[in-house]
């Protein structure tokens, strides 16, 4: 048989492919490699984009206390969400594969994926609110708190901020400044409950009689007017208040109010007291957590984050799960393995490769979050909460305008985002051969 | 710097599938006639920060200048940020025709940039037939004028509650320290937080610094320091700042503590005061009045607005104010910014709630209610007297964007009203450092 001649091949000749393969290489070189080319070049030159800096931009984003805290929260959410994503994937697979209804189940856990980011942080940014009656956050913990420890007594309840107050704050109760003879009623007026609010209490009375006694009341009228520090017919004293009577610091008796606020200790010996309310009349009423304040921020965005991720996942690692060798379950169940032993030494290390590849996407995913941060972050927790890509946007189109350090802010994304791909890039070639 | 954009945007994969989509055809060769303007089949895209009723008050006005020219106009909403949805449109070389920015100092960027186009014979001969020079001033940049101020705002007004103050027995203020010592007061006393403070969108707060500083510090202080003339280390600044942790300093006086307000934007502070009825007054412009009818209120009945208080020797008078500009050379824009800035278009705006035309041939007899036509009275009447808000004037990395400069400091002075030195240096260092630009 001949040889053939050199120049024929199998299959097409290298100029087709070339012809094949340029809209995409134009198209990588239009959207891909110009424009980070063109970002490195951007970074090295200022705002104006017509003076060469050198570095100071990327030394600006190592100096200002604003960019550090948009690292340090990227740092964060490194730390944070793929780890907890991957794990929460993880249990849900795991466990999905032994329920009856799985596949609904995984449709509602991947829901969330359908919907947009955007979308997921309004709904989250709602869920957040402080107010119970407004954010189911709030709403489940006050319901959970107060089922164990309920509002009590009059929260926002105080004495006048005044000298001719007959009472005054100390250490969050309301102590009488003068002592309290027997025999001649204390007067105890506070303020700040609204005239909505105490509409169906009893109107206050004087008290009377020998022992140790006075009145607690709400010494303010609907449209103003009364006498200060006096009982006027129309106010309304406070029932149910925890009074104590001391005598040189002591607790020496406790009462409680009548319902027109007032209230006698029986058996005292005469002399001179102080009267108290203690604290516990005024415990306010728990307002669940402030989700959206600088402490809470970043963790609450995360868990936003959790929600829209952890289903794909879980979808990611039933597939490798469903792709295990049954027999090796099998073979160690026989052998007498616990459910967890057989978890923990057999289906971990076989999903190991599978598990790696949900982990490093999410890494680089979230090294890259944004939308969530500027949606759920109010703008006064937006510092806080600000990461390395929300920043970059800023900087560049955002007030400022400065599209040189912006750049720069895109490449120190970059730097860090490579190694990932990278490793990433690795695995799946690994995995070719 | 247009290359660079473009490139900036392919980089981001903001916007680059959008390119060329609002591109406005521009009418061949017609010049803009002054009687009947035969735009039909012209499209305009104009783009501005309301939404909601704002929004639709607006479109009411653009529906009236449709049915006039058959032009037909696409709104957009920029969102709070204005700065950061022109900046990439700008940059890519596709701007809206007619944008109405809500800061001057915006009209000064963006002329540096030759993002505007001058404004026709057509629109200039209506300004100087309608606006005092004091308004062109604000429009003009190197001379040129770009901007015509299409709508004003009322900013030195506290919003309250009439049946909260009723029931708890107290009155408007005329001072300061009677707004703190005895109306703030004696609303607390009854059960009602007097304030309901927005801190979570930044420019409230700087709204309440401007009057308490006009007011405390007067006029000459505020331009000074509304150009970086004098520091805002200075003790005039002190001052403000202190009559300001008078408020933010007591849990008493604020609805949901300093916490809560951080996190309450507006207009949800108006909704708490008007709709929920949770606190008695709230410190905004006249444009609060749209946010209360939404929740139910009645202007003039349940919903009443007082003069700011002195907190010094002058009343302030703070205005805000939108400036219309063109940002395309065309017919259609052109026209849609002379109706705006004509009695005809005025007139209609004018009848919705919640406007104020700068326009002193706007008959006050449009606006829907007795308060509306006395603050317009009184902008139209103060001409030069009155501040603009110093907040807009500044470069807007300073003054107008989110977690940055003056709103973010002053955000934190809410959350920590005793520091009062540290937020000055925070300000100042922000300040020299967006002025220096």
């Amino acid at each position: 048989m001949a040889a053939l001649p050199k120049r024929q091949r199998l299959g097409p000749s290298p100029s087709l492919a070339w012809l094949f393969l340029a809209p995409a290489l134009v198209l990588l070189a239009a959207w891909m490699i110009y424009p980070v080319v063109y970002s490195l070049f951007r970074s090295l030159h200022d705002a104006t984009g017509n003076t060469f800096v050198g570095l100071a931009n990327y030394g600006a984003i190592f100096s200002d206390s604003a960019t550090l805290i948009t690292i340090r929260n990227n740092v964060i959410w490194v730390v944070v969400a793929p780890l907890l994503v991957t794990v929460l994937g993880l249990i849900f697979a795991v466990l999905t594969e032994r329920i009856r209804w799985a596949t609904a189940f995984k449709l509602v856990l991947f829901m969330p994926m359908a919907v947009s980011l955007l979308a997921a942080g309004v709904i989250f940014r709602l869920v957040y609110e402080q107010a119970p009656d407004r954010g189911v956050a709030n709403a489940i913990i006050t319901t959970v708190h107060d089922a164990f420890a309920g509002s009590q007594g009059y929260p926002g309840a105080r004495p006048r901020e005044n000298d001719a107050a007959p009472a005054s704050v100390e250490n969050g109760a309301v102590v009488t400044k003068q002592v309290v003879r027997t025999g001649q009623p204390a007067l105890i007026p506070l303020v700040g409950l609204s005239p909505d609010a105490v509409a169906g209490f009893a109107p206050a009375r004087p008290a009377s009689g020998d022992g140790l006694t006075g009145t607690v009341w709400i010494d303010t009228v609907r449209g103003g007017g009364g006498t200060v520090n006096q009982i006027d017919p129309e106010e309304k004293g406070l029932a149910g208040m925890t009074v104590e009577a001391l005598q040189g610091g002591a607790v020496k008796a406790t009462t409680e109010t009548a319902a027109d606020g007032t209230f006698a200790f029986t058996g005292l010996p005469p002399g001179d007291y102080q009267v108290r309310l203690p604290q516990s009349n005024f415990t306010a009423a728990f307002n669940g957590l402030t989700w959206l304040g600088p402490t809470l921020i970043t963790p609450a965005i995360i868990g936003a984050y959790i929600w829209v991720w952890a289903g794909f996942a879980m979808v990611l690692i039933a597939a490798g799960l469903s792709a295990i060798p049954r027999e090796a379950l099998e073979a160690a169940r026989i052998d007498g393995c616990t459910e967890w032993q057989v978890f923990r030494k057999i289906t971990v290390p076989l999903l190991a490769p599978v598990l790696l590849v949900v982990f490093v996407t999410m890494i680089i995913n979230v090294l890259k979050v944004f939308d969530l941060v500027f949606i759920i972050a109010p703008g006064s927790v937006q510092p806080d909460a600000n990461v390395v890509a929300l920043e970059m946007w800023r900087v560049s189109f955002g007030g400022g305008g400065d599209q040189g350090l912006g750049s720069a802010l895109s490449i120190f994304l970059l730097v860090l985002v490579l190694p990932f791909m990278a490793f990433n890039i690795r695995r799946f070639r690994r995995d070719e051969r | 710097m247009r290359r660079s954009a473009v490139l900036m945007i392919a980089a981001l994969a903001l916007t680059a599938a959008c390119g060329g989509e609002a591109a406005a055809p521009t009418p061949s060769g017609s010049a803009p006639a002054p009687a009947a303007k035969p735009l039909a089949g012209t499209k305009i895209e104009i783009a501005a920060k309301w939404t909601g009723d704002e929004q639709a008050s607006f479109e009411k006005v653009l529906a009236a200048f449709e049915a006039k020219t058959g032009a037909e106009v696409t709104y957009a909403s920029t969102g709070e940020d204005t700065g950061a949805y022109l900046g990439p449109r700008i940059e890519g070389g596709n701007p809206p025709d007619v944008a109405i920015l809500p800061q001057p100092g915006l009209v000064q960027q963006y002329a540096a940039q030759n993002a505007l186009k001058p404004l026709s014979q057509g629109v200039l001969a209506q300004i100087d037939q309608n606006y005092t020079p004091y308004w062109k001033e604000l429009g003009s940049a190197g001379g040129q004028v770009y901007g015509v101020l299409v709508k004003a705002a009322h900013k030195s007004l506290i919003w309250y509650r009439a049946p909260a103050f009723e029931d708890a027995g107290a009155a408007e203020a005329t001072t300061w320290d009677d707004l703190i010592g005895k109306t703030a007061q004696t609303l607390a006393d009854a059960g009602t937080p007097p304030f309901s403070l927005c801190g979570a969108s930044g420019w409230t707060l700087t709204d309440l610094f401007e009057n308490v500083y006009l007011s405390s510090a007067g006029p000459e202080n505020y331009d000074k320091l509304a150009k970086h003339e004098i520091p805002w280390t200075d003790p005039s600044v002190t001052t403000a700042l202190e009559k300001m942790a008078q408020i933010f300093g007591k849990p008493d006086f604020v609805l949901g503590g300093a916490s809560g307000a951080l996190q309450t934007d507006f207009p949800t502070c108006v909704t708490q005061v008007y709709g929920e009825k949770k606190a008695a007054m709230v410190i905004e412009a006249d444009f609060v009045a749209s946010s209360a009818t939404q929740s139910g209120a009645v202007i003039g009945e349940d919903a009443k607005a007082m003069p700011f208080p002195k907190a010094g020797d002058t009343a302030p008078v703070v205005l805000g104010g939108d400036v219309g500009v063109a940002m395309k050379d065309n017919a259609g824009a052109m026209a849609l910014l002379e109706f705006l800035a004509s009695k005809e278009g005025g007139d209609i705006w004018a009848k919705e709630p919640g406007y104020l035309s700068p326009n002193r041939n706007v008959s006050p007899d449009n606006y829907p209610s007795e308060l509306t036509k006395q603050l317009a009275q009184t902008i139209i009447s103060a001409g030069e007297a009155v501040r603009y808000d110093m907040s807009d004037l500044a470069p807007s990395a300073f003054g107008g964007t989110d977690g940055k400069g003056e709103w973010k400091h002053l955000q934190d002075f809410l959350r920590n009203p005793s520091d009062i030195k540290g937020t000055q240096e925070k300000l100042e260092a922000d300040a020299a450092k967006a002025f220096k630009e």
